[in-house]
Formats: structure tokens, sequence, C-alpha cells
């Protein structure tokens, strides 16, 4: 391959002596993003500030302040710290270290580019996801005295993981190992070997200095041997993931529904994959109902196509349901559609991921809830190695099973980027946990829909004259929510109504006896009782639930389960002081002398309920009066 | 195929955002300060919802001060869109009668920053477009596009969500809200040249004119009504200028310029070494200004 080795910027001559034909041309720049990943030791901030610097992103002014900057905290003695211009935030910047993704923009003659920046520390696995999901190469810096380390490794199997398609190895501080070529090919040919093993099928690798310049953007007299592209231009020429997506066929996940007036009803969107033409046959997803295209509308005028990428919105020839979350799809070849999934998961919170734990999934323009069913196994980041393990720690990342609470459309990750990543939400912070990306759905979702039962959940009740319901009993053990529970179900059952008590330590010698007390276990618990005592209110039944419950997404989980108005949540409110001192089992007691781990309200924390249907202070209140409570409330 | 430009690229993804807070914001609104970056903004806005207009209103946190070349714009471009302006002037600025002469820094933090949270808790709006960019400032590459705020209007640093693909976590609690800045991704020279293409209106100020000026503080100064105190032995002056960024008139500095097309200012931009902040008084005493200012709520 033959490199220009003149210089790229050769516009200002351009702009001074013809504006118009400097604008001309750069209308007509395309756009990369990409990743540069490496530690600060790598030279990677030295090598972002050169691109910006050299392709005079970097005005006089912020030129002085650099230069202040350098001579005041700078490494690099009098000359110039370009890695100061690319560090952000001042509590930071006092640290010496950067925490997060920070974007960066240059342009040459022929493309804009976006770099997303995320310094390699402990968080790092989560930052790098992050701005890798929005790349579409990484360039992975290795230093060229150090050859391929560890990180390197993690690297690259992160830009692999998040699907970059371009991988351009930057073999950096040349200028300190004398420019050997043999330096260079000897770490080539490590990385081919490691690259394949992760199924890197290919990269481009250049050798450079960052600090001198050498090979970034004009080719350098000191590596003769080298052939090659530099850096920028292998940067400006690479193919762009848009071109391969517009190859596909359409999807456009419906953003929101536009409707001006009677007359006019469009679906806004942008393309994902495909073209878009008028009298095209499409399908609306999920669902079985065909149209065709009839008109392309954008405020420029009707399009006569569009492609992926394109922010459009999309007219059809018949009155069709359709709204945000489906995706409108090329009728020959529509996407799949399912409601379980097989995936690889990123946990990006302090809190662990759960099993068994509804989480809110954002997908395409979806959003559900989602539970991650199983985990077949974690990903050492570093040893690449399959581990065991049921649940995942901050910057953890895991292959899991994972069930949505309605079927969606959906493509594999590796194919759609944007109708198989989906992030997860907690449903009570309102951050954003975890991320992942669909490898494919499982079968069982497609072979298991609902039988229809002729004898339903109404006529079981209407035999029995009574209303389902079911009451929760949460609070602090020895808070006395079994002693309530068992005298609220002789109350009821005197009354004639058809109960069932189900009592949190008797499902530990059945239905949960694989289960311990971590809060994985706990969160699991819960998901299956919260499932029997459904299926037995679908019986007909007023089911009495006494269980610690110490997490109000999981009390949540279960009444989102009900119907509205069956479940009853009943705070079992009694001072952890006081449920210690009657503490009957002597729990308290040996978690004090260290003999019981992860006992509610003590070491293990407890979430009382925000909103409960009835709050029952046992210090004001006798069993029997709380019992009275509970029964008038239940039978309203 | 064709690849779509760089342009085209930025707009679909403004357009994206845009129609993801229509969608799942209870209450958006879109802050319009009448300069280019908000002129780019809400011609994008007029893109993402057309034959509709866009969903939301334009909020116009004004203090008294701006150029009037800019109030001749504001209620043209809000009638064009077919969207409703609201307006709002602190009062207790106003009733305190806080002036950029007397009062400083106070000027913008009570005009703007105390104005924009009164009116975002007037109107009890939970997101709120504003048109700034990553490329403005160091510490602006890694703000987020979606920004969420504490009931108090308070940015945590510390405490933001990661943004991954094109899915954006709108979720908030009670009383927070979101500032939203779907030109995250644009630089200054992106921002000219679509106005360029696209043929938006702004402000006539960005064209350089004959218009009368003061130097003052290494800053020159246009005077733009008869609000404006002279100091001792300052005379008028008339100068050909132009301003790169707009803003409360006392406060904003002119560029000598002949560049009086679009083209030309592109031009001189491009050709220029300093960058477009400069005019501004806001952050020229230390360079991490501008982050202390968003935390405090300062867009």
């Amino acid at each position: 391959m033959s490199a220009p080795i003149e210089p790229v910027y050769r516009t200002e001559a351009l702009i001074a002596e013809d504006i118009d034909a400097y604008l001309e041309q750069h209308q007509h720049k395309t756009m990369l993003r990409f990743i540069t990943c490496g530690s600060v030791d790598d030279g990677k901030s030295t090598l972002i500030g050169r691109l910006l610097y050299d392709s005079k992103m970097i005005f006089e002014d912020q030129l002085a302040s650099l230069e202040a900057d350098s001579k005041r905290v700078g490494t690099q003695g009098e000359a110039i710290d370009f890695a100061l211009l690319v560090d952000g935030l001042a509590a930071e910047r006092e640290q010496g270290i950067t925490i997060d993704v920070a974007y960066r923009f240059f342009a040459t003659e022929a493309r804009k580019f976006i770099v997303a920046d995320t310094p390699g520390h402990e968080q790092y696995t989560r930052n790098m996801v992050t701005g890798a999901s929005t790349a579409q190469l990484a360039v992975i810096l290795i230093d060229a005295r150090k050859g391929i380390l560890i990180q390197t490794r993690r690297h690259s199997y992160l830009a692999k993981l998040v699907g970059i398609r371009h991988v351009l190895l930057a073999i950096n501080k040349m200028d300190l190992v004398d420019y050997k070529q043999s330096v260079f090919d000897e770490i080539v040919a490590d990385y081919r070997a490691f690259a394949q093993q992760i199924g890197i099928e290919d990269f481009v690798a250049v050798p450079v200095s960052g600090l001198m310049g050498d090979n970034i953007i004009t080719l350098s007299e000191a590596t003769p041997w080298y052939r090659g592209p530099t850096l920028l231009h292998h940067l400006e020429t690479v193919e762009i993931d848009e071109q391969v997506l517009a190859a596909q066929p359409l999807r456009m996940p419906v953003q929101w529904v536009n409707r001006p007036n009677l007359d006019f009803r469009g679906f806004s969107g942008q393309i994902v994959s495909g073209t878009v033409r008028p009298g095209d046959a499409v399908k609306v997803q999920p669902g079985a109902q065909g149209s065709t295209i009839a008109r392309v509308v954008t405020l420029d005028g009707d399009l006569e196509a569009a492609h992926a990428g394109q922010s459009v919105t999309l007219t059809l020839n018949d009155e069709i349901d359709c709204s945000r979350g489906q995706v409108i799809a090329a009728a020959e070849h529509p996407v799949e559609v399912a409601d379980q999934f097989e995936v690889t998961l990123v946990w990006m919170a302090e809190e662990p991921m759960l099993p068994g734990r509804a989480y809110l999934m954002k997908i395409g323009t979806n959003l559900l809830s989602a539970t991650v069913t199983s985990q077949k196994y974690q990903i050492n980041i570093n040893s690449l190695a399959h581990e065991p393990g049921k649940t995942l720690e901050l910057n953890g990342i895991g292959v899991c099973n994972i069930a949505t609470d309605r079927a969606i459309p959906f493509e594999a990750y590796e194919q759609t980027p944007d109708l198989g990543g989906f992030i997860l939400i907690d449903r009570f912070t309102h951050h954003t946990i975890g991320a992942g990306m669909i490898h494919f759905a499982l079968r069982r979702s497609h072979n298991l829909p609902w039988q229809h039962l002729e004898v339903d959940r109404a006529a079981h009740a209407a035999m029995k004259q009574q209303q389902p319901r079911l009451l929760w009993l949460t609070g602090l053990p020895a808070a006395g929510k079994s002693t309530i529970a068992n005298l609220v179900e002789k109350k009821l059952h005197a009354l004639g109504r058809h109960t069932f008590l189900l009592d949190g330590r008797n499902v530990r010698h059945g239905l949960s006896q694989d289960l311990g007390f971590t809060k994985a276990d706990r969160v699991e618990n819960i998901r299956r009782v919260g499932a029997v005592a459904r299926l037995m209110t679908d019986a007909g039944l007023i089911v009495i639930c006494a269980f610690i419950s110490p997490f109000r997404s999981e009390r949540d989980q279960v009444r989102q389960l009900m119907p509205e108005g069956e479940f009853i949540e009943v705070f079992i409110d009694t001072p952890l002081s006081v449920a210690e001192a009657r503490d009957p089992e002597g729990l308290y007691q040996r978690a004090r002398a260290g003999e019981l781990k992860n006992l509610t309200g003590f070491d293990s924390p407890y979430e009382p309920p925000e909103h409960p249907e009835l709050h029952i202070d046992t210090t004001a209140l006798s069993a029997e009066e709380a019992a009275d409570q509970i029964v008038a409330r239940c039978l309203i | 195929m064709k690849s779509l430009t760089h342009l085209e690229r930025l707009e679909a993804e403004s357009i994206h955002i845009m129609r993801e807070v229509a969608a799942e914001a209870e209450k958006p609104v879109m802050l319009y300060s009448v300069g280019k970056d908000s002129a780019a903004m809400l011609h994008v806005a007029r893109k993402a919802f057309y034959p509709s207009p866009p969903p939301f209103p334009l909020l116009h946190v004004d203090t008294t001060w701006k150029f009037q070349a800019m109030y001749a714009l504001r209620e043209r471009a809000a009638r064009e869109a077919g969207m409703e302006l609201l307006v709002h002037q602190n009062p207790e600025a106003k009733a305190r009668g806080i002036n950029p002469f007397d009062h400083g820094s106070l000027h913008t933090d009570m005009w703007k920053t105390e104005g924009l949270k009164q009116a975002l808790d007037h109107y009890g709006f939970d997101a709120a477009f504003g048109g700034a960019r990553r490329d403005e400032e160091k510490s602006r590459a890694k703000e987020r596009i979606f920004s969420f705020r504490s009931a108090n209007h308070r940015w945590d640093p510390k405490n933001q969500r990661p943004e991954l693909w094109r899915l954006y976590n709108t979720r908030k609690n009670q009383g927070e809200s979101i500032r939203v800045f779907p030109m995250s991704n644009w630089t200054e020279l992106d921002i000219w040249q679509y106005i360029h293409v696209e043929g938006i209106e702004i402000v006539p100020l960005y064209f350089s004119a004959p218009r009368p000026t003061v130097e003052r503080d290494g800053l020159l100064l246009m005077i733009d009504d008869e609000r404006f105190r002279f100091r001792d032995g300052e005379q008028v002056e008339e100068r050909w200028i132009r301003f790169r960024t707009l803003g409360c008139y006392p406060l904003t500095g002119a560029v000598e310029s002949r560049a009086q097309t679009l083209p030309e200012v592109i031009q001189e931009m491009l050709l220029t070494t300093t960058s477009e902040r400069q005019g501004r008084a806001i952050d020229h005493d230390q360079s991490a200004s501008m982050e202390k200012k968003k935390q405090e709520g300062y867009f």
C-alpha cells in the first residue's frame, strides 16, 4: 500500500484563496468515531493531543494556557505536554487522573473524527465499553519497549466484545527503541497470534512516536522499512460501518408517531440498517401486519431513498397499528421476535447483578422489564477464562440468559447493533447499571406459548365466593411476622375463607432448599415464592406470605405479578432493638457472636416499604389487634 | 451508496436525541438563547418533527441586556417554527436593578443561573434542551448528552450515567430534571457549515458592519442602547466589528473584522488563532471556572 508523503493539512492556502471551494469540499466529508485504548504510560493522551494540535483544533489562547499548565504540572519539562490538552475536570486534573469517557474532535480534509478517550484504571471495563459502543475503530496503543501486556489483551478483547470491526495497533515510542524494525515485527507477530485467538480477523499496525510525530500524519524518515499507511491516513480511508449496514435488510425502530392532523400519520425513527424507498413492502413488528411505504418525509422534501443512519419519517399505504417500540422491517426479511435470550452482560454498578431481580431494559425504542434467569459463566478479563459465578460485580462480564416481560423485535448484536444492544436500568435509583449484547433467542420462548385455560382464575374465585388476595407480611427477623400471619389465617379460616399460609422458614425446607442467605439467593427465593403465591391466587385462594423479603425491588416485583388491588403489602414494623430483645430463636445472639452471617437488620440490609397498604406498629398493637386490622383490610 | 456526510450524520443523531426526549419526557422545553447554536438547534428540531411543529415550547431566559437585534429575531424564529415562545426574566433581579455595570458576576448568577432555575421550576419542565457542545471547553468533553440535575438543579460530575450506543436512559426520580445537549458532538465549524448549507437565519451581529464601540479592559464593546455607561475618558469610535458569540451586550467582546458574508465569517474563523469563548468575560479568571458554574446550575 502506498501512502501520501506530504502533509494532509494543506487547507490553509485554500481557505485563504477560495473559501467557497473549501466549503464545498468540506461539505462532503464523512465522519468516523474511534476509541483510543491504553494507559497514560502508553502515551495515549500525547497521541490524541498531537492529532488535535496538528489538525489546528487548538487555538492560541488554549495553547497559552497549555504552555502555562505544561510548566506547572506537565511531565515534559519545558516542552509542551500534549497530554494536558485532553485531561478534563479540575478535580481529576489535580489528582492526576481522569475518571471517565471524554470525547474530542478533529477534522481533516476527508473526515471529521470523534475520539472517545477512556483512560486506563480500575473503572476501565465500564468506561471502555461505554466509549467503544459508539466507535467503529479502536486504536490500541502499545509501548514498543514493553510489547503486548495484559492490558493490551484486555483492550483488544473489549473492542471485539463490543463489535468493533477495525483495529489499529499503534506501536508507540518507536523513538525509544531506535526505530528498529525487528522490535516492530516481533510485536506484530505476537499480536497476530493473540488476535486470532479472540476472533479479531484483521488489524493494521503502524510504528509511531506520539512525542516526535513519526508516522502519525507524515511518513517518517526514521522508519524507511515501514511500507504501510500513516496512522491518520488509515483513519481517513477505513470503511465506515453505515456502508455495511446499508446493505442489510431495512429496519427502523419507531421512535415517535407523527400526527400533526387527521390527514397525516407518519412514523419517525432512525434507520438502523438497510435502505427504504416508496413502494417497498414492509412488516410492522411485533405483529403480522404488512403494508407498503407511501412516502419518505423530510422537511427538505420527500426522499426517493433513505439509508442506514438517516433520521426520517415514513408513511404507509395502509391504516395499520404502529407505535413506539415497534420495528418497520423489510417484509421479505422480517426481524425475529422473542422474550428469552442468551446475552453477554457487562456490569456497571457498585450494586451487584442479581439473577431473579427485575430490571428495566431499554433496547431500541422499547422500555420493558427484564430478569436475568441464570448466569452461565463469567469471563475473567485478564485471562479470558470462563469462570463459574451466579452474580456479577462492577466491571464484571458474564454470559447469561435473560427473560423479558413481553416479546420484542431484535437481531443479534453482531448483525445489527442497534437491535441487539441494550442497557439495564435500576428500577429505584434509575441508574444505568448494565449493558448487554444479544447473541440469540432461546428456542423455548418460541415453543412455549401460554396455554389458554377454560376454568380461569375468575371461575376459581367465584366457586369459593371470595376475592383472591396476596397478603405480604414483611419485616425484620423476630418482628412477629409468623405469629401475626398464623393469627390472620386462623381468623380468615373461621370466617369460612379459603386460605393458605406460605412461611419463610417452611419454604426453605422444600421449594428453596437449595438456596442460602446471600443477596442473590434471597432475591431468587422471593421470586419463587412470588410465582407460587400468584398460582395459588389463580386458584382463588387468599394467600398469606410471611417473609423478611428485605429488598423493595423484589417486593415490587411480586406486586407486578398480581392484578391491580390484589397485592396487600403489610409492614410489620418492629424496631431492631425490640426484635433483638425478643429474639425467640437466638438469631441476633448468634450473629453478635459471629456464628451467623447475613442476618437482615444486623449485617445485611433491610429496605422498609415506602408506601405499604398497611403499616403495623408492633410496639403499639398486640398480635391479636394487628391480625384484626389485616383481616379487615383483606376483606374490603 | 454514497456515505452520509458528517453534517448529515450529526443532524441524524441530534434528531434521534430530540425524538427520544419528546417520546419519553413528560414536559420538555427547548432553551433558546437566539445565538447561532440555538439557531442551528432550533432548525434541527423543526426537521425532527416535520410536518408537526416541535412538540415543546421555546424558553428564553432573558437578562434584559441582550442586543436589540437578538430580541428582533427571537419572536420571528419562534413564529416560523410554529412554537410557543416563553420569556422569563428573574423578578428579583429586575426589582433589585441587577445590571452588568454595577454587579459583575452577580449579574450572570441572578439573571441567567437563577433565572433558568426559576423558569424550569415555574413551568415544571422535566427536560430542557440546550445547545452546548463538547468542543467548547475542556471540561465539556466529558459532559453527557443527557445530564441529570438534582431537585435543586445541581450537577454532580461523579454521579452521571454511562451512555451507550443510541440508548438514552431518561428515567429520573421525582423532582429531578434532565438537561439534554443534542448538539454535543458538533464543533463550532460544524455549526457554521450547517448554517451555511441550510440557509438558517442568524442575528446580523455575526456579520461585520460599522458599529459604535468603546475599548474597555481589552474587550471591544458595542454601544447597543442608551443604557451604556461610559467611564471617564472613553470615546465612542466606529469600527468594523462582528461578534463570535452573543450574550449581554455590555459583557460581550466584538472582534474587528471585514467579514460580511457567511463564507467570509467561516474563513476568518478557520484562520483565526483564538477560541470563541475568549470574547466572553465569564471564564477569563480561571480555566476551571466553567465547571464551577456548571455545578451551580449555569447551563
